[in-house]
């Protein structure tokens, strides 16, 4: 699709070099450990060695008497404020730091308050802490047997070590469909917990200024606002009043998810400046961030697929155990305790689901964030696509053909799943069908069964999956409350010029580029005069923040709006600087015109300078807008990606030896942006599916608690990845957008499983779960007699 | 603590200071010089983004010791431009979109600051291996590859 603007002017559709690169090349971006303030303090946090414990000392004495330790706070210092534990945004609770009881390893127990950093880990080293160990409860599903010890003892009454059961669906339907299929397959599927790992780790510089009685907090958030008023809710008995609270959310190196809840180190960190009246710096190590910050997945699921013999699927069963850690600090909308696992009928036209969920406390770190996705659709898009493939190959069918044969068809858009949601728009086969030329479907199909007939392993997988992002309409989703619109403000000055401002934060995403682009589009004005802005409350609109793919279906969307009512206004003003009707006058990117007449213009310039120099007699000056977006529907970005493995008969190794990835993710806003979010989006698919993963002993002692062994892909792993796209615009959003920044994370891993499983179903193998290390590979090929 | 005195050259400049021998390099560019531009982002030697150049070689000033720098030169991010001008690195990862968060790419340009001018014309398989020892969890490194093609293409026409 041409763009409708010059390169010039910029708007939708060209590949803009991004406006933030000048200041990160140079090394002059600002991330919160570059904040430095006059008198600033600096905390450390000393953490537990055990998972499960009673504290029954903690001797500060010969960290105080260390020369620049300020103090060493506790659990019993923030007791005496009752702050000693906070909300999750799931309304669970968590301890900011412990009175008696440590929950996991690496649990914050104490802090440390001193005059430099160097000083203040001196003083983490000397605090004594005397423990008691308790029973440790690692694996979920020992957790609900009848003797497991009850880890929640602080809540009152509580028996057991079960969270919450969700269900969702038509049970009844479904086990009849069961009961009536030809074919049915079934697997235990278990998807690890893994660690966003951004490279900037978590931190914050909070300070009170005792004076105009005001906190400002620059922290690593991915959700200023939703944080500032979580601060005024659970700090408000101490005096900290929303309006002298201001988060800013600096420039952000990677979020991922890891970046949306509140961590106790940033209230410590709080708490300290608020005591002291100085600034606090907290910043994280890496092995206090991977070991203690919220994890993603962890779910342990079984997953029944219902057909005819022809191929065609008819119903979809799952159970499954969420492994929460000590307490519910998930991040997902409140109405949805296992976020959108729910849409896990994926791409298929299926006549009925039943899913259940159960939530489960263990001795770990809490959490059950996204990991770039969108609350649990990796769960989802995974189990499905592993089953489709699964039920293909039961079948004798090719993963191919039998994905065509069950996708949901263009002519049934928009369409009702079997659980409720309503996909927007697709057209599922096309894509498909161009990564399967892209890639070369039926010649690498050949190749494969030569190679089998010589005992060579090669594989081909393919993901087809749907996405669904855009959180969300407010008849359904809130986040303690809150409504998940998003918002835009736009105001243009009297040069021309326009600043923009947004209740989302960028995290690498390139928002200073394509918002802008987005008014480029909307009004003509060039890129190069829009200066976007996010993430300091006391100037940006409210709004919910970035993750879930939100920005561009719910921000961008209020962008559009906001533009269009500037528009409105401009159009008046032009009519009257042209003495004409407004009716009279079209319009194209930078100006309008009479009708007929083309010579007869005002440039969107002149509009608004106009706008508060000679404006129409009774209507207000000034050329601004605001629009808080709340989508009538989330959007359903999908893609079908193939995998071409070949694996090593004697080591196990996996190469991949080509990934084509085609995406749809409706119009676009800038293709350049796109395609770098889709390669970023498939490492960090690749890294679940053949390296990460957090695992812990039966000591609940963590066994990748650093990079040591907490592998990320580097780039020698890193195949070249291959994109292409279709474009099938959503019929609601503003703009036919749908969103981009998760989908090649969610689809991706499926595709390598896939591939993997393709190349070894001869041997009898049905499914492996991720990480497929060499190491796991090697022992099925052994236990199936092959031979290197 | 005791302090000792070391003296530096970072970015063409004369630095002295009296430090604790403790102090981290990285510590020392970032709090002492107020050079921000040089991340940190694991404590083991694993991610890179604190990679600076100290006599011609890639380091990670993570895991050197400041007094290690003593007597010797330093080239940090803030001493890529040279007059107004973008060294081509710094242009090929504008032009290719060879970053997105920002926090690794300077340990990934420095990385290729010296690697380039051992080898100006590399295959995209030497520079995957030549940045193995920098982890980027936003771009999927295919464009950081392209980023150096292109820088490298522009050093071999410039003779730089």
């Amino acid at each position: 699709m041409a763009p409708k603007t010059s390169p010039e002017i910029g708007g939708m559709g060209h590949s803009v070099k991004r406006k933030e690169d000048p200041r990160f090349l140079r090394g002059l971006g600002n991330y919160v450990d570059d904040v430095t303030l006059p008198g600033m303090l600096y905390l450390d946090i000393v953490r537990s060695p055990y998972a499960h414990a009673t504290i029954k000392n903690i001797d500060s004495s010969k960290a105080l008497a260390i020369p620049g330790v300020l103090a060493v706070i506790t659990g019993k210092d923030l007791e005496k404020y009752n702050l000693h534990w906070m909300p999750t945004l799931m309304s669970d609770t968590q301890m900011v730091l412990p009175v008696d009881k440590v929950m996991y390893q690496a649990q914050e127990v104490a802090a440390v308050l001193a005059t430099d950093r160097y000083i203040a880990a001196d003083g983490v080293e000397a605090v004594e802490i005397d423990y008691d160990p308790l029973p440790v409860v690692v694996d979920p599903k020992k957790a609900l047997l009848p003797d497991a010890p009850v880890l929640r003892t602080d809540k009152e009454g509580k028996k057991d070590n079960h969270i919450w059961h969700w269900e969702w669906g038509n049970r009844d339907a479904t086990d009849q469909l069961f009961n009536e299929a030809e074919v049915t397959v079934k697997e235990d599927i278990y998807i690890p917990r893994i660690h966003v790992s951004s490279i900037e780790t978590c931190g914050c510089v909070a300070h009170f200024d005792k004076v105009r009685g005001k906190l400002t907090v620059w922290m690593t958030t991915q959700a200023p606002h939703a944080i500032r008023t979580v601060f005024a809710l659970v700090a408000g008995h101490v005096g900290l009043s929303e309006e002298k609270i201001q988060i800013i959310s600096p420039d952000i190196g990677g979020g991922f998810g890891g970046k949306v809840p509140v961590y106790p180190g940033y209230v410590i960190a709080v708490a300290a400046s608020v005591l002291t009246g100085k600034p606090v710096k907290w910043i994280e190590d890496r092995m206090e961030n991977l070991q203690a910050d919220s994890f993603a997945r962890d779910y342990h699921i079984t997953a029944e697929l219902a057909g005819k013999k022809d191929g065609t699927l008819t119903a979809l069963r799952i159970k499954t155990l969420a492994d929460h850690g000590y307490t519910d600090a998930a991040a997902n909308p409140s109405k949805f305790p296992a976020g959108l696992f729910h849409v896990c009928t994926g791409s298929y036209d299926l006549k009925a689901a039943h899913v259940e969920v159960d939530g489960v406390y263990t001795n770990k770190p809490p959490g059950g964030i996204a990991y770039r996705c969108s609350f649990r659709v990796t769960e989802a898009v995974h189990t499905i696509e592993r089953m489709a493939d699964v039920m293909a190959h039961e079948l004798g069918m090719d993963a191919a053909e039998f994905r065509m044969k069950n996708f949901i068809k263009p002519e049934q858009f928009p369409y009702k799943s079997a659980l409720d949601w309503e996909y927007d728009s697709g057209n599922y086969g096309a894509a498909l069908q161009l990564a399967m030329d892209r890639v070369g479907y039926n010649e690498l199909r050949k190749e494969q069964a030569e190679k089998r007939a010589r005992g060579e392993l090669m594989g081909i997988g393919i993901s087809s999956f749907t996405e669904i992002v855009g959180a969300g309409p407010s008849k359904h989703f809130d986040i303690l409350g809150i409504k998940m619109f998003d918002s835009a403000e736009i105001r243009v000055h009297p040069t021309g010029k326009v600043i923009a401002r947004f209740g989302t934060k960028s995290q690498g995403q390139g928002h200073e580029t394509t918002y802008a682009q987005i008014i480029a589009e909307e009004l003509g004005f060039p890129v190069d005069s829009v200066l976007v802005e996010e993430g300091d409350t006391d100037t940006a609109p409210y709004g919910l923040g970035t993750y879930a793919s939100r920005s561009t279906p719910v921000a961008a969307a209020a962008c559009a709006i906001a533009c269009r009512k500037i528009k409105d206004k401009a159009r008046k003003i032009a009519a009257y600087l042209l003495e004409a009707h407004e009716d009279d006058l079209d319009w194209e990117p930078g100006k309008f015109f009479v009708k007929g007449s083309p010579d007869r213009a005002q440039t969107i310039q002149q509009i608004s300078l106009a706008a508060y120099t000679n404006h129409p007699p009774g209507m207000e000056a000034g050329l601004e807008a605001v629009n808080y977006y709340d989508p009538p529907n989330l959007t359903y970005p999908f893609g079908s990606y193939i995998c071409v493995v070949d694996i090593d008969n004697g080591t196990g190794e996996i190469k991949i030896r080509r990934f084509v990835a085609v995406d749809d993710c409706g119009n676009i806003i800038n293709p350049m942006i796109v395609e770098g979010q889709i390669h970023g989006g498939l490492t960090m698919g690749l890294g679940p599916a053949l390296y990460e993963e957090i695992q812990y002993d039966e000591s609940g002692n963590i066994l990748q608690g650093s990079f040591m062994n907490y592998l990320l892909p580097t780039a020698v792993e890193t195949p070249n990845w291959e994109t292409d796209k279709t474009i099938t615009p959503s019929p609601h959003h503003p703009l036919g957008a749908k969103g981009v920044g998760e989908s090649a994370t969610v689809g991706a891993p499926a595709a390598i499983v896939n591939a993997v499983v393709d190349a070894l179903w001869h041997l009898g193998v049905r499914h492996i779960d991720i990480p497929i290390t060499s190491a796991k590979v090697w022992k099925l090929l052994r236990d199936a007699g092959v031979r290197g | 603590m005791a302090t000792v005195p070391i003296k530096v050259n970072v970015n063409g400049a004369e630095q002295s200071a009296e430090i604790e021998p403790r102090l981290l390099l990285v510590h020392f560019l970032r709090e002492n010089l107020r050079l921000t531009g040089t991340h940190i982002g694991c404590d083991t030697s694993h991610c890179g983004a604190c990679t600076v150049v100290l006599d011609g070689k890639p380091v990670k000033s993570c895991t050197v010791f400041a007094v290690q720098a003593d007597g010797r030169s330093i080239t940090t991010v803030e001493g890529l431009e040279q007059d107004g001008k973008l060294h081509p690195l710094q242009d090929g990862f504008f032009q290719e979109h060879g970053l997105q968060c920002g926090y690794c790419t300077p340990g990934m340009l420095m990385t290729g600051y010296a690697f380039l001018q051992e080898n100006n014309d590399p295959t995209d398989d030497e520079i995957r291996h030549a940045i193995s020892g920098n982890l980027c969890r936003c771009t999927g490194y295919v464009n950081i590859v392209k980023a150096y093609q292109y820088a490298a293409q522009k050093m071999r026409e410039g003779g730089a």
